[in-house]
Formats: C-alpha cells, sequence, structure tokens
C-alpha cells in the first residue's frame, strides 16, 4: 500500500528518502530535452489536469447531489480512526429524523455495510480490491444503486488511508477528516496534505483521551496550524460527547429542500 | 499507491492526444505538480514506465515541472510564496492562513511527439 506516498513532495522534509532513491531518476528533471527525436518534432501545449477523468465524474456528481438538494460527505482517516462507529451512532441518532445513506469503502469484505445496515438508511459497499482510495466514479455507480429518495445526507466513508485520499475529488459538499486520540497529537504535522482539504476535522475517540495521556488542546493546536480553515469538533461516538456538536454542524450544511 | 492511477489517467490523456495529431512516437512529456499536490514525483514515474509500456509514449522522457506554493493571506491581503512545510504563516502579520492560490497543480503540461 502506498505509504509515505505524499511527504517527498513539499521537499524540506523528503530529502533523505529523494537522495536515496533518486539519483539516475532526478537528473531527468532538470536535464535538457532527451538526445533529439527524429525531425520534425511536434510539441503541444496543454494544461490539463492529470486526474481529468476523475474530476469531471466528480463534477457530475456534484451536480446530481445538488440536484437532489443533498448533502454528500467524504469522510477521511487512518484504518481505525472510528468512521465506522462514529456513522452507526449518527445513523441512530440524527438519522432518524433526517433520511441518510452510505456509502463505504474498504479493500476488501462487505463487514463494514453489514454493521452499518439500518432499515432506516440504504447503505452500499465498495469494494475496491487492492485501490487505496475512493473515486468519483465508484461513488456514482455505488450511489446509484441506492434507493436515494427522500436522502437528505449521503455520507462516503472512503478507504482507511491518510494519504491518497486527498487527491481524489469524490464531488462531496465538504471534507471530513478523521484523528483519533489512539494515533497521537501528531497526525495532522505528518499527514498534512489531507488535513489541508478539510472542511471538518473531528477528534475521535476523545473518551479515552486521559487514559493514553493524548493531549487534547496540543493535538487541537496542531489542527489548527495545518488546517485553520477547518472546524474542529471533539466526539466521542461511544460517550456521545460532542456528537449534538456533530449533528448542529449537519443540520446547518443540510441544503434547503 | 494513487501514482498509479493518476499515471494511468495522464496516459490516456496523452495517448489521446497523440492520436488526435497523428503521432506515431511520443519523445517527451512534461508535468506541472504543485509543491502540495501530494504525489510522489518519483512514484509518478515509476508508475509511467509501467503503464507506457508497449504504448507510443514507450520510452519517452517524462520531466516535472515544479510549481511552488502561494499562499493569500485572509488577514492582511498578502500573497506570499510558502518556503516549505504545510504551516503557512503570514510573513507579514503571523497570521496562519488557508488560502492556497497556487501550489495543488497536477496537470499534463506539454507533449513531443512525432
Amino acid at each position: 500500500m502506498c505509504v509515505e506516498c505524499g511527504c517527498g513532495t513539499a521537499v524540506p522534509f523528503g530529502i533523505k528518502v529523494l537522495s536515496v532513491l533518486a539519483p539516475g531518476l532526478l537528473r531527468a528533471t532538470s536535464a535538457p530535452a532527451a538526445p533529439a527525436p527524429e525531425p520534425p518534432a511536434k510539441a503541444v501545449d496543454l494544461r490539463i489536469p492529470l486526474l481529468a477523468k476523475n474530476d469531471r465524474q466528480a463534477a457530475q456528481n456534484r451536480a446530481e447531489f445538488a440536484r437532489r438538494r443533498m448533502l454528500a460527505l467524504n469522510l477521511v482517516s487512518s484504518p481505525g480512526a472510528g468512521k465506522t462507529t462514529l456513522l452507526g451512532r449518527t445513523l441512530d441518532e440524527f438519522g432518524l429524523t433526517t433520511r441518510c445513506a452510505v456509502v463505504v469503502g474498504d479493500l476488501e469484505t462487505d463487514n463494514d455495510a453489514r454493521r452499518l445496515a439500518r432499515s432506516h438508511a440504504p447503505v452500499a459497499q465498495i469494494t475496491t480490491g487492492t485501490a487505496c482510495h475512493l473515486d468519483a466514479e465508484m461513488v456514482a455507480k455505488s450511489a446509484g444503486a441506492l434507493d436515494l429518495a427522500g436522502v437528505r445526507v449521503l455520507f462516503i466513508e472512503n478507504v482507511g488511508n491518510l494519504v491518497c485520499p486527498a487527491e481524489f475529488d469524490l464531488g462531496e459538499t465538504l471534507r471530513v477528516v478523521l484523528l483519533s486520540t489512539t494515533e497521537g497529537e501528531e497526525k495532522p504535522l505528518k499527514y498534512p496534505p489531507i488535513f489541508k482539504t478539510a472542511h471538518i476535522v473531528l477528534m475521535t475517540k476523545v473518551d479515552v483521551a486521559d487514559a493514553l495521556g493524548f493531549d487534547r488542546k496540543l493535538a487541537a493546536e496542531n489542527v489548527r496550524r495545518i488546517a485553520p480553515q477547518a472546524k474542529l469538533i471533539e466526539v466521542s461516538a461511544r460517550s456521545g460527547e460532542g456528537l449534538a456538536d456533530w449533528y448542529e454542524v449537519l443540520r446547518a450544511a443540510l441544503p434547503p429542500a | 499507491m494513487h501514482e498509479l492511477g493518476i499515471m494511468e489517467s495522464a496516459m490516456s490523456t496523452v495517448l489521446a492526444q497523440a492520436r488526435e495529431h497523428g503521432a506515431r512516437q511520443v519523445h517527451r512529456i512534461v508535468l506541472r505538480i504543485g509543491a502540495l499536490a501530494g504525489v510522489e514525483p518519483q512514484a509518478l514515474r515509476f508508475a509511467f514506465e509501467i503503464v507506457s509500456r508497449g504504448t507510443p509514449a514507450d520510452g519517452a522522457e517524462l520531466a516535472v515541472e515544479n510549481v511552488p506554493a502561494r499562499v493569500h493571506c485572509a488577514d492582511c491581503a498578502a500573497d506570499f510564496d510558502v518556503a516549505g512545510g504545510f504551516v503557512f504563516t503570514c510573513p507579514r502579520c503571523r497570521a496562519l492562513c488557508a488560502d492556497l492560490r497556487q501550489g495543488r497543480e497536477l496537470e499534463l503540461a506539454r507533449i513531443e511527439m512525432t
């Protein structure tokens, strides 16, 4: 899987890795054009996003969600940060008065979909095989397979991965990044790209923060430094702490019916 | 390895462009990549070698043009380049900033072919 694949880009802290792996290949970056190809060479200057196909599908998803007056949330975190547990309780409480649907991505198994299955909320499982993130097409297909009549909130539970999902727009209205107390206070500093794109950061499992020696204030400060744009909510899906705030944020973000 | 997916997508654009221009061989591809794009150029190169195999872009040079991160300060309206790292502190008023105006580019910039 893609360990550390985003961290070499902003150079300062990626230097060590680059210098070990790169010399031969890096040379190509700065070297002038390779030995002249047989003439006449034709050059076209473009400005096409590398993820053009995904971006197009994401735009279609966004338009479809807007047409349905639906709030779509892309939930991203490390594996085990508590996305499914939070969603389960959200469906049981918030979901009783506001119709919700879920698409959930994992490499294998439909365990999460089975955990989330509720009679009042349609759920679809996406198994990605080896892919380390969801893309816009997977979301379009899985959401399209659900009965979305009357659904106001679509939760998209991404594959547990704090690196790759950052680059893949799913057409979501808001991106929610979870940081659990079991991961330590420094996660935002260590995996900044994903936090940079967050609209909401949920600090999860705060009920066990004290037992873990987790410093909530320090973690909040780290979130603020990397993602000053994001709204931070501290929650526990077990004790219920902070969930009222989470539901309030969801309610406030609902598009007018 | 999300770079593989990115490169597959890029390759389909490259090959479509080559077809459109009636080219038989792609010699050089230039990508424009922002400092905060979240991709590893090294992994992109590796992915390129795999996805270009047996295509008209097989053996082409993959060059990367880096785009520095540029941030706008909401407090004092200054625009500034980010020297490194992911904490954007305004050099003028010291505010923490989030408005990234440049630096997330992930683009196909140029194709040279015959």
